[in-house]
């Protein structure tokens, strides 16, 4: 079903237009369509990006979700900042489905959540929107008061006019408002006017996240509605042999028992007696032609395609020939493994699927693709699909896939009532669709200063992008997998970055936390490191060597040095290691400060950020943002591992699937340089380039470079030490 | 019929005795505040008190907490520590997806029941049961020394 989903939006066009209306029961609407002749009736409530009520009230609908990375706060603040409102007096709605109005500029008009690009995606259109508005207040003001517009001005909700002192509220505005033109041309206020945008805000979505109000998916409640939970097959691509249905139905509490092609649900009164009924089904599974897979069959394979010359992704001069020529010769192969995302809240869906139509609670990143896919699923009109977005408990990438979603409307359409699919912690680590497994090979020939002419990387993985977006990859390039490969901040002579396609069987793979730069610059922060200890140089004075062209790369480099008191010293199997990247429109540099047991245990003490994201919007998000990517790379660097035997996923949860918890995590200082440049992404450059930095690390306390994460301790242990 | 005091208030429900406090307070009281994280008390999402001890609620026998006094995320702000860590959440912004922080609130709110200036070594005890993926440790430390500093 999904290998035929398009979820690319037909109409997307960079062409957009401000519309404005009036508000049904009062207020007004505005917000940007698609197509400049596009019906007025499609601004109608809540299609559209703002709307101001006759109270004055402003009501922001978020053409980004909420996952906890801040938008619901970061948002809002560009409106707040044009329109001339307090962020106090704003309240934020989740969007319909709808990509031709909350489309994503930056991923083909998708109405899509992730790649770090909300604020980049929305920095302008939101502004624009809020700033057209208070013209159109301006507008409505100066007929009202008999005045020019130009004499007046506004304080956070109110038209104010200077010289007689008369001031009037935007909510009694509104209506007068909604009856004007869009002006054509749209000021915007100048950087150093802004009172909002660059100033911590107080985040808007978490008062009820601390007293248990706020509803994610799973905390939906509807009457009669039943609660599901599944078994599919533990092997990718099994289906259903057998199960007691008999043996289910008598546990108290379950109601029934349903099947699809690859899973077992139990609806019933509650989780307990669902999970209860669910392990009496003992449901018996054909494991079908992945049943002996392996991670290792598929590192095999993945190495072999790793022989083939790969499609270029960028080419330089000649860096074969280059390297033919060099002084020394630096070759190195390195593996990133599969990766569960385990977001903290478990997979979970809501349907009613009725004769009517059909009702979806979920927490989604792609609302508009979950309801594309619902509709297809029950064979129903779009327009029959209602779905009902929450907070989500974590997003990371899973959420922007909808095979959960797609599964509980198969096994909806079997029941006479609402269910709430809940998949266990064990269905949500087994069934996930995984970070790629990446098997890349390097080289680099360096100069008589040590300096590199030559630099070759050959990235071999899963397309997601081809998958996801259902395309063919132009040039035979998946953007993603290169992304962060391709922009190196280096000045080298001679490059070649390749990508070889290769789809391992039996294991879906699907976005991450920073999916493609996660991967990349693990790899290439940890070979510049290697060439450095080559040249016999200090990896941050090697790197500075080679960005000495690259001043904002250079400036977050030259900032975490300081703070991190580079070059001081931290003892024995204590060391510091230093990354540097440009990823997702944002310069990061990060150092690691670790501790090595001597049986071989990492502990990473303190990690430095310092950070040139452009424009900060809500400075106290970047910060907070950068932490978490902190310990999500952690995690990953010391712990995240998915393997796979007898083609079943060996890990189930969070005891052999660990989380960092925080007796392990580390002291975290945040430096934000001052930048008015454009806005660059947040979410996931702090994970990106933590996992090259604790490496880097690793290899300055105990001599030994990994290749290969997460960190074994036996290779670190100090018998291994030779 | 298992009797039970949630938040003050006696309830009692019809529950089979092996089934955890946690499906009963979301799956038969309604109250989804506290979470379902793992189902082997390796998280903390579905941490709650019982007799003012934080406890994992999804491994936990209705039948073992008969006639005992259960607190919830939703019961909590009217302890006075519980209060305290809600506000020092807040003013922290500890708070990212925020779908562990019901968990955290609860063992942190314990916590300073018993030590209202704990050490970083009695944070690390009394948290490290409590996984947040968005990684807010750093914060969720500040503000339980915030917290208990308030009291």
């Amino acid at each position: 079903m999904l290998d035929t989903l398009d979820v690319r939006e037909p109409s997307f066009s960079r062409r957009t237009f401000l519309k404005a209306t009036a508000a049904v029961g009062g207020g007004l609407i505005i917000g940007w369509i698609p197509e400049a002749g596009a019906d007025q009736a499609s601004l109608f409530a809540p299609n559209a990006f703002i709307r101001i009520d006759p109270a004055g009230k402003v009501t922001v609908v978020s053409p980004a979700i909420e996952m906890g990375q801040g938008t619901y706060t970061s948002l809002p603040m560009l409106v707040a900042e044009e329109l001339d409102i307090d962020l106090a007096n704003v309240t934020v709605d989740h969007a319909p489905p709808d990509a031709k109005h909350y489309g994503n500029p930056l991923v083909f008009g998708v109405q899509m959540t992730g790649g770090s690009t909300s604020v980049r995606a929305f920095f302008l259109p939101l502004r624009q929107a809020g700033a057209a508005a208070r013209q159109m207040l301006i507008q409505a003001a100066a007929a009202s008061l008999k005045v020019e517009a130009a004499s007046l001005s506004s304080e956070p909700g109110f038209v104010v006019h200077a010289a007689s002192g008369r001031r009037v509220a935007y909510g009694d505005l509104v209506d007068a408002a909604a009856k004007l033109p869009v002006p054509a041309d749209v000021k915007l206020k100048d950087p150093s006017q802004f009172r909002i945008i660059g100033t911590p805000a107080k985040r808007l979505d978490v008062s009820g996240k601390v007293d248990g109000t706020a509803t994610y998916g799973i905390d939906t409640k509807l009457p009669g509605m039943k609660i599901a939970t599944v078994a599919a097959s533990p092997v990718f691509g099994g289906k259903v042999k057998g199960f007691d249905e008999a043996a289910a139905l008598k546990v108290p509490g379950v109601h029934q028992v349903a099947k699809i092609d690859n899973a077992v649900a139990v609806f019933a009164d509650h989780y307990w007696a669902a999970k209860t009924g669910l392990e009496a089904a003992a449901v018996e599974f054909d494991d079908g032609p992945h049943a002996k897979l392996t991670t290792a069959d598929i590192v095999a394979d993945m190495a072999k395609a790793a022989e083939k010359d790969g499609a270029v992704a960028r080419k330089d001069g000649d860096a074969a020939g280059a390297f033919a020529k060099a002084v020394i010769k630096v070759e190195a192969t390195y593996e990133a493994p599969f990766l569960a995302h385990a977001t903290m809240e478990p997979i979970n869906c809501t349907v009613h699927a009725t004769a009517d139509g059909c009702d979806v609670w979920v927490g989604t990143q792609v609302p508009a693709i979950a309801q594309t896919v619902v509709a297809k699923t029950l064979n129903l009109p779009l327009e029959k699909v209602r779905i009902h977005n929450h907070l989500l408990g974590g997003g990371f990438g899973r959420r922007l896939e909808v095979d959960f979603i797609e599964q509980a409307a198969q096994f909806a359409a079997q029941a006479k009532f609402p269910i709430k699919v809940v998949w266990s912690r064990e269905e949500d680590i087994q069934h996930d669709m995984y970070r790629p497994y990446y098997y890349d090979r390097l080289s680099a020939g360096l100069d008589d200063q040590g300096l590199p002419v030559s630099w070759q990387h050959r990235i071999v993985g899963s397309s997601i992008i081809a998958r996801y977006f259902n395309i063919e990859l132009k040039d035979g390039i998946d953007v993603d997998a290169v992304d962060g490969a391709i922009e190196l901040p280096y000045a080298i002579p001679n490059v070649l970055v390749e990508y070889v396609r290769h789809e391992p069987p039996g294991i879906p793979t699907a976005f991450w936390r920073g999916v493609g730069p996660t991967h990349n610059i693990y790899v290439i922060e940890s070979f510049i490191d290697e060439l450095a200890a080559k040249a016999g140089k200090d990896p941050v004075e090697y790197r500075r060597a080679l960005l000495q062209k690259n001043p904002r790369a250079l400036g977050v480099l030259d900032k975490v040095a300081e703070m991190s008191k580079w070059g001081t010293s931290l003892g024995p199997r204590k060391g510091r290691g230093v990354s540097v990247q440009f990823a997702f429109g944002s310069y990061f540099a990060e150092v690691a400060e670790v501790t090595v047991s001597d049986k071989g245990v990492v502990h990473v003490d303190k990690v430095y950020a310092a950070v040139d994201c452009g424009v900060v919007v809500n400075p106290d998000t970047v910060v907070a943002q950068v932490e978490s990517g902190i310990i999500f790379g952690i995690t990953a660097v010391l712990h995240g591992e998915i393997t796979l035997k007898d083609g079943r996923v060996e890990q189930s949860n969070f005891h052999d699937y660990e989380m960092l918890r925080i007796d392990q995590a580390p002291e975290i200082e945040v430096a934000i340089i001052k930048s008015s440049e454009a806005p660059g992404g947040i979410g996931e450059p702090g994970t990106s380039a933590l996992t090259p930095a604790v490496l880097n690390a690793v290899h300055t306390a105990t001599g030994v470079r990994l290749r290969k994460t997460p960190i074994k301790s036996a290779d670190l242990a100090v018998s291994k030490k030779e | 019929m298992v009797d039970l005091k949630v938040n003050g208030a006696a309830v009692s429900v019809d529950a089979p005795d092996d089934m955890p406090l946690l499906w009963v307070i979301r799956d038969i009281l309604g109250m989804t505040g506290t979470k379902f994280g793992c189902g082997i008390a390796q998280c903390g999402a579905c941490t709650v008190h019982v007799d003012g001890e934080a406890t994992r609620s999804c491994v936990l026998p209705v039948s073992d907490v008969a006639g005992k006094s259960i607190t919830t995320i939703e019961g909590i702000g009217s302890t006075p520590e519980g209060k305290a860590v809600q506000q020092a959440w807040l003013k922290m912004e500890v708070v990212q997806c925020g779908y562990c922080q019901s968990g955290q609130i609860m063992s942190a709110s314990a916590l300073i029941a018993a030590m209202p200036n704990p050490s970083d070594g009695d944070i690390d005890g009394a948290m490290s049961g409590n996984i947040c993926r968005c990684g807010t440790y750093v914060r969720i430390r500040e503000a339980i020394k915030d917290a208990g500093k308030s009291l």
